[in-house]
């Protein structure tokens, strides 16, 4: 039976070279060279009818034992290469681990933006809704109606900023906002207490630009009105909102300043973070930082939008915003916020 | 306010050390911005006597002085023309600390040889000790001081006045300050003189016309007055407080306004015609020139000081040249008035007149301070001017008042501040801040002492503190005494009030987000804008359209206007950036921009803008950056909306900063709500940008509304899907848009995706190919291919009817 034996052999030679093979480039020729269409074994199947029945019997059943046996070499030789290649890359195919990712286009919020949406958050999380208004406003909402009337003083700390806008008695009352405190107002005549809001916003000033002015910047505003609100309220939120922002170690001061809407009129500062109240020359030598102005909301301003400050009272504050990060990122020139540098707005 | 602390001390004792009393007045609410130490380190500066001055040999102009410093006696140049035998002088030893007279920078003191002689030491001027700018004359000590002492520095406090504490702008006021802060009583005594004249009103009559601009005007009269410098005690003090000396009766007037906060004015009482001080508003246009020699044109809101003739002064703002005191002046009739605030503050503004007594008027001070004040300059004047003063003082005060009463309670002090102070200690504060009171209760109670007071007290406020009100004035001043620090801390109790987020606030910052998330960078940019630059977006226009709202008083030209537009800012952000970056920049913001409306404030609609410019990636080894393009834009604004559960409709678009053929504009339910495209070059050269930049535009505000609805979820689909892919030949002309509409008409058309476009051989010119990706799926069962293959060629009649489309063999 010289079919048998040459299957034998084939066999013997098949899985010697399939011991051999290391990888998956030699393994698929030799699937071609021993179980393809023009392998020998296929061969061998094929001229199975030349042979007499008795043979071809035997050696066909032989011949679909050992293509079945080379069948499963080669799926358990294929198994192992593909396992060895999934464990290990070598030599040429494996990577640089120090070569670049390929880079997704980058962008950031502006830093501005940030602290806005980190402060407004903090406020939201203690009940308070943000609300915005406009830019331009009328003479009433940014000083009339806040207690500040026409030729007082305080009119002179905010320069401002007016439109080339005359009514028919010469008046010029449209401004662009000085504060965000206008939206005291608006937000009143519409809402009745309780109610809990904060503003933020660009405000503008008549200033000559330099290193520490800018004629536009951001403030946000805070509102609170309910029955029994006082000071000790005031102290609390604004207490709890250093202590999230500024964290817990940075001790709070609360002095007696002066705004017209409010009255007592309180300004808070944190303790100087590069000389921790020693006084140094970033906070003056006064180891504070003046961070907010704030108060209790003045009961004129709450009879205005017809409040009655018998029965109802409330706490409002306002804060710069380019001050923060500024301190923050110990960022030395206001100007730099508004250059729209790459250079600058990338590292926030 | 200026204010040393040697003047202080006449009022009030000072024991605190400065640092602590300088926190405690920051405390109250007057900030102390500093504590100047006059002069610096005055190391090696020590009290001197003149004991001899001899000529200097080889100069005419110079001394040599012979100083008595106890321990030696030094003999050193000088040139000083006010040298006096037995004066005291500060004297310099070498080695010490000065400001050059002439350069004016700080020096040390050095050995030297003046025309031949060795001085070794200095006789100062005030100049050389930081104290003044007077560099002519030495500085002479007071007689009581210490020969060979170090000279001991004066403190200047420098405070911060809050506008409400016109009372503060003086060292009285300041004085008081500090006696109720520290638990004293301060020592103010009343001015006394002998009155050696004619009763004063047969000199000069006054009267108040506009009464409601002067509730208030005094004067007195002194004759025979000598003028000449002022004692150096005196200038030393002025020159403390940043004024300058000019002679006796003029700085005496600086000097009361100082001490008590109240303005006056001495006019030359001859230069008066007809005797008589007319207080009356100006007429039209009425001028006078005003002392610093500046012709003013007044309106008839501002008051004026007038004699029988004319304006001789503006009132509480400054006097006229005309009635000027000068070197001739024998008699003077000395003013100490009451003038309107707001009246003040309008004639200082208008005509860009500041003063040291306008500063003070505008503030609001009481028509109590013009007896009082009066009475110590004249005592001033007779001492340092010598003269006789007339009988009396003309006092017309057509504007007095009663003394007005707050009523205060306990519970109002407990609501306000969240904490319970006694009547008792409330009371205790006011009276040591000068306040009278009475408990409210007045007829039932016998006795009132301070141990037995009801819940309520009636408040009198002090004359002087014109800005107590209302009972939360006095509270404050409770609070502020006793310290801030005393009030608790508390948290908001009552329940949250009911209130929704603001949805314009929530879809501002899903769109910054998403943005950043796609590689944008915000940026934000000035409001203000100029004319030329906006005109720069739109080349063809000679305006902007629409014109924009001016700025009435622009601090510079670049910021005139009020931006209708972000894309100045932006293009401008683009040209900076380009400087320093090669690869990709892509910038947005979202901002306001402002849209006039006649008679009312501008529309305000909120924008976002977004530039790319370059291509999209750096420089690389992994992969090639490919220049950005129309389609970056379209589909960052694609993805954007999409987010935002808005299907947007894109249309050729026809704006005039845009490239013809390369823009579209956006449309949402029919609204037009932005634009996206390229610039176009004129634009973006005229930026100094030389590449393509794209943009695209949304306005915020008007989207809100189509970004609130909730839509309904769509059931993932049970069948199976069929895909078949098809290549259609059209002509150029017939667009995307025109081919998806049809198929989409279809409703077994699951998806259309565009994935090929292509003109060329061996595509006909004038006609393109288009191949699309079509996904037939059904709702209710498995499709066949023999339905799909229906379909399909259904689309296909149709698309070769509607759109003479054929398909690619």
């Amino acid at each position: 039976m010289d079919e048998i034996r040459q299957i034998e052999e084939l066999k013997t030679g098949a899985l010697r070279e399939l011991v051999a093979i290391g990888s998956t480039k030699g393994l698929e020729a030799w699937r071609v060279g021993y179980l393809g269409k023009k392998s020998q074994l296929t061969g061998v199947l094929r001229s199975l009818g030349r042979l007499p029945l008795a043979t071809r019997k035997a050696v066909g059943a032989r011949a679909n034992e050992v293509k079945a046996e080379l069948e499963a070499g080669f799926k358990q030789k294929e198994q192992a290469l593909l396992g060895a290649q999934l464990e290990t890359l070598s030599g040429e195919e494996a990577v640089d681990v120090t070569l670049p990712g390929r880079a997704l286009p980058e962008g950031r919020l502006h830093p501005v933006t940030q602290v806005l949406h980190e402060i407004s958050d903090i406020f939201a999380s203690m009940g308070f809704k943000v609300v915005e208004g406009p830019e331009v406003e009328w003479d009433y909402y940014n000083f009339e109606a806040l207690n500040i009337p026409k030729e007082h003083p305080a009119r002179d700390t905010m320069a401002t900023l007016w439109l080339d806008y005359e009514t028919e008695s010469g008046d010029r009352p449209m401004l662009l906002r000085t504060h965000t405190s206008p939206m005291q107002i608006r937000f009143m005549e519409k809402v009745k207490p309780p109610l809990r809001i904060v503003v933020p916003g660009k405000v503008f000033r008549y200033e000559a630009t330099d290193a520490t002015h800018i004629p536009m910047f951001h403030q946000i505003e805070g509102l609170a009105v309910d029955k029994g609100i006082s000071m000790a309220d005031l102290k609390g939120t604004l207490y709890e909102f250093a202590r999230r922002f500024f964290g817990p170690d940075r001790q709070v001061r609360f002095r007696c300043d002066y705004f017209p809407f409010v009255e007592p009129g309180v300004e808070m500062a944190i303790e100087c973070a590069v000389c921790k109240g020693a006084g140094c020359r970033l906070c003056g030598g006064s180891g504070w930082i003046e961070i907010l102005g704030a108060g209790m909301v003045h009961p004129k301003v709450l009879e205005r939008v017809e409040i009655d400050p018998g029965i109802y009272s409330g706490f409002a504050f306002g804060m710069g915003i380019e001050r923060i990060p500024m301190l923050r990122y110990g960022v030395d020139d206001i100007r730099l916020f508004y250059t729209s540098d790459l250079r600058f707005l990338r590292q926030f | 306010m200026k204010v040393p602390v040697s003047w202080l001390k006449e009022y009030v004792s000072i024991d605190l050390p400065l640092k602590k009393l300088a926190e405690r007045l920051t405390m109250a609410g007057s900030e102390v911005k500093g504590i100047q130490e006059a002069g610096g380190s005055w190391k090696n500066i020590f009290v001197g006597q003149i004991v001899d001055i001899k000529p200097h040999p080889n100069a005419d102009r110079l001394s040599l002085v012979t100083v008595d410093l106890a321990t030696e006696q030094l003999t050193v140049v000088c040139g000083a023309p006010n040298l006096k035998l037995g004066d005291k002088v500060a004297f310099a030893r070498v080695g010490a600390e000065l400001i050059d007279g002439h350069s004016g920078q700080r020096v040390i003191l050095k050995p030297a040889r003046i025309r031949g002689v060795d001085s070794g030491g200095m006789v100062c001027s005030e100049k050389e000790l930081a104290i003044s700018d007077r560099h002519e004359d030495i500085m002479v000590l007071p007689p009581e001081a210490p020969v060979g002492a170090r000279l001991t520095r004066s403190a200047i406090l420098d405070l911060d006045i809050t506008p409400n504490r016109p009372d503060l702008l003086s060292v009285i006021g300041i004085a008081r300050e500090i006696a109720a802060l520290t638990g004293q009583k301060p020592t103010i005594a009343e001015a006394t003189y002998e009155e050696k004249g004619a009763a004063i009103e047969k000199k000069i009559s006054v009267e108040i016309v506009d009464t409601d601009l002067c509730p208030r005007y005094c004067c007195s009269l002194i004759n025979g007055i000598k003028i000449g410098d002022s004692p150096e005690w005196l200038k030393s003090r002025l020159s403390a407080c940043g004024l300058r000396p000019i002679n006796n009766i003029v700085d005496i007037t600086n000097y009361v306004m100082l001490e008590y906060g109240q303005p006056l004015h001495a006019f030359d009482y001859d230069r008066i015609r007809g005797k008589r001080i007319i207080v009356r508003r100006a007429s039209a246009a009425e001028t006078i020139v005003s002392l610093e020699g500046a012709q003013r044109v007044l309106d008839g809101d501002m008051l004026v000081i007038a004699d029988m003739e004319r304006a001789i002064a503006i009132a509480g703002v400054m006097g006229g040249a005309n009635s000027e005191v000068d070197q001739e002046t024998s008699s003077i009739l000395l003013e100490s008035a009451n003038f309107n605030p707001a009246s003040i503050h309008y004639t200082s503004h208008r005509l860009r007149l500041a003063s040291e007594a306008a500063m003070r008027f505008e503030r609001g001070i009481s028509p109590e301070l013009p007896l009082p004040a009066i009475k110590r300059a004249t005592q001033l004047i007779l001492e340092l001017a010598g003269g006789k003063v007339a009988q009396g003082i003309v006092d017309a005060y057509p504007g007095k008042k009663q003394p007005k009463a707050i009523l205060l309670s306990q519970n109002r002090v407990r609501a306000v501040l969240g904490v319970d102070i006694s009547i008792n200690q409330v009371a205790r504060v006011l009276t040591s801040l000068g306040c009278s009171w009475t408990p409210e209760m007045i007829d039932e109670l016998e006795d009132f002492g301070l141990e037995e007071v009801s819940e309520e007290i009636l408040v009198y406020p002090p004359y002087w503190r014109s800005d107590l009100n209302l009972d939360v004035d006095l509270i404050e001043e409770v609070a502020r005494i006793i310290g801030y620090d005393r009030i608790p801390v508390a948290m908001l109790a009552h329940p949250l009030p009911q209130q929704d987020p603001e949805p314009s606030i929530t879809l501002k910052q899903r769109v910054s987000q998403s943005l950043t998330g796609y590689g944008f960078q915000e940026v934000i940019t000035y409001s203000l804008t100029s004319l030329e630059v906006l005109k720069r977006l739109w080349p063809e226009s000679n305006s902007p359209e629409p014109m924009p709202l001016r700025v009435a008083n622009p601090m510079t030209i670049d910021q005139e206007y009020l931006r209708t537009t972000l894309r100045a800012n932006l293009l401008e952000a683009v040209a900076n950036n380009r400087r320093h970056e090669e690869g990709g920049i892509r910038l947005f913001e979202l901002g306001r921009v402002f849209l006039p409306r006649p008679g009312d404030l501008p529309d305000e609609p909120e924008v976002l803008c977004a530039v790319l410019s370059g291509s999209s990636l750096g420089k690389s080894w992994s992969a090639e950056g490919k220049p950005f393009d129309f389609f970056d834009a379209k589909g960052a604004v694609e993805s954007l909306l999409s987010q935002l559960g808005v299907t947007a409709d894109f249309e050729v678009g026809n704006d005039k900063g845009l490239r013809p053929g390369s823009q579209a504009i956006i449309v949402v339910a029919g609204d037009r709500l932005g634009v996206v495209g390229q610039f176009h070059p004129r634009v973006s050269q005229a930026f100094d940008i030389s590449g393509p930049v794209y943009l695209f535009e949304l306005n915020l505000t008007a989207l809100l509304p189509h970004t609130l609805s909730h839509k309904g979820y769509q059931p993932i689909a049970r069948y199976p899907a069929i895909v078949r892919d098809i290549a259609i030949i059209v002509d150029v002309g017939v667009t995307h848009r025109q081919v998806t509409k049809v198929i989409k008409g279809f409703s077994l058309v699951k998806q259309v995706t565009l994935f090929d476009v292509y003109s060329g051989k061996p595509v006909p010119t004038g006609r393109k190919s288009l191949a699309y990706r079509l996904t037939f799926q059904s709702p209710s069962h498995t499709l066949t291919d023999e339905e799909a293959d229906r379909v399909q060629q259904q689309i296909l009649d149709r698309l070769s009817t509607e759109l003479g489309a054929t398909l690619r063999g």
